[in-house]
């Protein structure tokens, strides 16, 4: 493997491991810190839901369908740029 | 042939959700000639039963490859329906909106975890596990971490948090069977097992895989439908789902005012009465309780078997990526609506304003209520007139949570078909997770026990037929055991969720993401973390006082980071893996190249 070659393979993981990160944060507040905040956020309302109810029912999901389309763009923009996608099949 | 088939997929499952809505509205028909309900009941049920086994049928192999990982074949849409299937299991259909609507808002922690447990699926696992180009679970760690012990360590844990997991499933089908057949719940279980059976044994993952496709399609339709008739029917709007807001904020002030006391009286073993507030997050306690239910059931998703396993069915590492989104949007679509269900079925029971409210009526003209009389006729729901008042107060009402999903046809009024369309949708969640799960364990048995450990040597014809053999006796051993009724539904399916994540989440998760992880680590990190979460729940079965709160449902909570800190603390005091190893993890952090196990199987 050219030097070239595994130079790109490190820049790869490494945007590979920051797209990671940047999710995983995402994913952490809208599993954990809207919910551990229920109780307040119950005061404001969004759709007429208390807003901490929302999150429960729809909101979290929603960004969690949302989260994982995005990721996978952005994902694949990486493999393509660092010419490590696979072949279309 | 086979290419054939893949090309037109759209178009045969497109014919197979017209065939079925045809068959929905034939039954319509039957029903307003009068055939009687238990007739479309059997019909519905069978029916649906027999397509599913004739696609097992029609997907027989011989072929490794495809009775593993259905050749490797399978595209991104239709594998996130069958993952939907795989992951819905006759708890999420028939007890989820019964649990919300008697857990209130520390219940939604499930709808949160088993959703956002998918963000872990798709960040830390299934691409990787995809380019690994393994068969199992285990088959991963065994090749990641080399050595018989760690592929033993993982067959035993996933035998023990699918077979928990399975024996519930086994048990939903046969209450489902015993009521729509009218057969004795031991019979049911056997009958159910049979129609698993027949999905799965002849073609492995790839029958497995067409059928769950078939079932998801009967499950969604048969959770959608009754739910927008009934908001339609009763006024709620044409989708409910965006519009209940205003019946959460009155369900709160029927609360208020009637009061959420406990019962006086007798309540029969397994129905309840609610006590606890439709929306009422409290203190900094539930907050944690939430969030550690959460967290359970979140990386207990990113660990079971029977779901990683589906990501090593698609052609390419993108579109295991892909097809982990289309899963989550496929089970969204069920999971944002069962809220709004419960949410809805509560208010037309309270409401007194509604003319299908019982709460606050005289209570021997709620005793007269057709779906009453049924319902109380099969010890699903009790009323008793404890105060001798005369009216059905709240504490006076009792039923099972599976009733919000069975018994609201009929509590809207809807006509018998949709019961049975119910019937079949819970039949078909039950069996598709019941399949998976049974595959998972007969697969990690066959192909990591007996082909890689015992007999290396063994070939194709009997590696397939041991699979086979060994897919019967799980099966029998899992409805002998579901035929005890040893646990309810779901405090069976939540325990699976701690096993798993107990045992394999950082084994699984450091095996990609961190290169200094070893063998010695690994099974440490197994061994300690499973026996560690597997003891407490032990001792709180034996009735321990809770380490801060933690319930059995949340044993994980223990286990976890015990299994991270034995797994990180050996790890670095004994060698570090070999450069095979090391390059082994480059490779699987990119996707394209060859298969690690490429060529090797």
């Amino acid at each position: 493997m050219s030097q070239n070659n595994a130079d790109a393979r490190v820049r790869h993981w490494e945007r590979t491991r920051n797209l990671t990160y940047l999710v995983l944060v995402i994913w952490f507040i809208f599993s954990f810190v809207v919910h551990w905040f229920a109780g307040s956020l119950n005061n404001a309302s969004f759709l007429g839901f208390p807003l901490g109810y929302y999150f429960a029912v729809q909101g979290s999901l929603a960004i969690f369908v949302i989260l994982i389309f995005f990721q996978n763009w952005m994902q694949d923009k990486i493999d393509d740029e660092a010419g490590v996608s696979e072949e279309e099949e | 042939m086979q290419g054939n088939f893949l090309d037109n997929l759209p178009k045969i499952y497109g014919l197979y959700t017209g065939g079925f809505l045809v068959f929905i509205v034939l039954m319509a028909i039957l029903e307003q000639m009068g055939v009687g309900a238990d007739t479309i009941g059997i019909l519905f049920v069978a029916f649906t039963i027999f397509i599913y086994a004739a696609i097992g049928f029609l997907s027989r192999t011989m072929e490794v490859d495809a009775y593993y990982v259905a050749g490797r074949s399978v595209p991104p849409v239709f594998n996130g329906m069958a993952t939907a299937a795989d992951w819905m299991s006759g708890a999420s259909f028939v007890a989820l909106a019964g649990g919300i609507y008697f857990g209130g808002h520390g219940y939604l922690a499930f709808v949160v975890g088993w959703t956002g447990g998918y963000v872990l699926v798709n960040s830390l696992m299934a691409p990787y596990l995809r380019k690994f180009g393994c068969y199992t679970v285990p088959d991963f760690i065994g090749t990641r971490y080399g050595g018989n012990l760690a592929r033993f360590c993982a067959v035993i844990i996933l035998v023990v948090t699918s077979f928990t997991y399975v024996t519930a499933q086994i048990n939903a089908t046969g209450t489902i069977a015993a009521r729509a057949l009218h057969i004795p719940f031991e019979v049911g279980v056997w009958f159910g097992l049979l129609g698993i059976l027949l999905c799965s044994m002849l073609g492995g993952m790839r029958a497995v895989t067409w059928t769950q496709v078939a079932q998801y399609i009967v499950l969604i339709i048969a959770y959608l439908v009754p739910v927008i008739w009934m908001s339609n029917k009763q006024g709620f709007g044409l989708l409910p789902h965006f519009s209940y807001g205003d019946a959460v904020q009155k369900i709160a002030e029927i609360e208020a005012a009637v009061g959420l006391a406990k019962p006086t009286w007798d309540v029969p073993g397994g129905l309840k009465v609610l006590t606890v507030a439709h929306n009422a997050p409290g203190d900094t306690f539930a907050s944690w309780k939430f969030i550690t239910l959460a967290l359970c059931m979140m990386a207990g998703t990113a660990s079971l078997p029977h779901i990683l396993m589906r990501y090593f069915t698609t052609p390419t590492v993108r579109a295991a990526r892909k097809s982990v989104a289309w899963s989550l949007f496929f089970i969204f679509l069920l999971y944002f609506t069962a809220p709004a269900l419960a949410t809805l079925t509560k208010l037309q029971l309270l409401d007194s304003s509604l003319p299908t409210a019982i709460i606050g009526k005289s209570f021997e003209e709620v005793a007269n209520l057709d779906w009453i009389k049924n319902w109380a006729s099969v010890n699903f729901l009790a009323i008793n007139d404890a105060n001798g008042n005369g009216v059905l107060d709240l504490n006076e009402f009792a039923m099972r949570t599976g009733i919000v999903v069975l018994a609201t046809p009929e509590i809207a009024g809807l006509p018998y078909v949709i019961s049975g369309l119910v019937a079949a949708g819970g039949m078909a969640a039950a069996m598709s997770t019941a399949d998976g799960l049974l595959l998972a364990i007969a697969n990690a048995l066959s192909h990591d026990l007996y082909y890689k450990i015992i007999d290396p040597k063994a070939d194709t014809r009997v590696r397939l037929l041991v699979a086979r053999g060994l897919l019967i006796v799980i099966g029998c051993a899992a409805a002998f055991v579901a035929s005890l009724k040893l646990t309810g539904i779901l405090g069976a399916v939540a325990w699976a969720f701690c096993f798993a994540c107990s045992g394999l989440f950082f084994p699984l998760v450091l095996g990609v993401w961190w290169k200094r992880a070893n063998r010695q680590g690994a099974v440490a990190g197994m061994v300690l973390g499973f026996l560690a979460g597997s003891l407490y729940l032990i001792y709180i079965q034996n009735g321990g006082t809770k380490i801060l709160g933690l319930d059995g449902l949340r044993f994980g909570i223990i286990g976890m980071p015990v299994s991270l800190i034995a797994m990180v603390v050996v790890s670095l005091m004994t060698p570090e893996p070999d450069e095979e190893i090391q390059k082994m993890v480059d490779e699987t952090r990119i996707p394209s190249g060859q298969t690690i196990l490429g060529s090797t199987q």
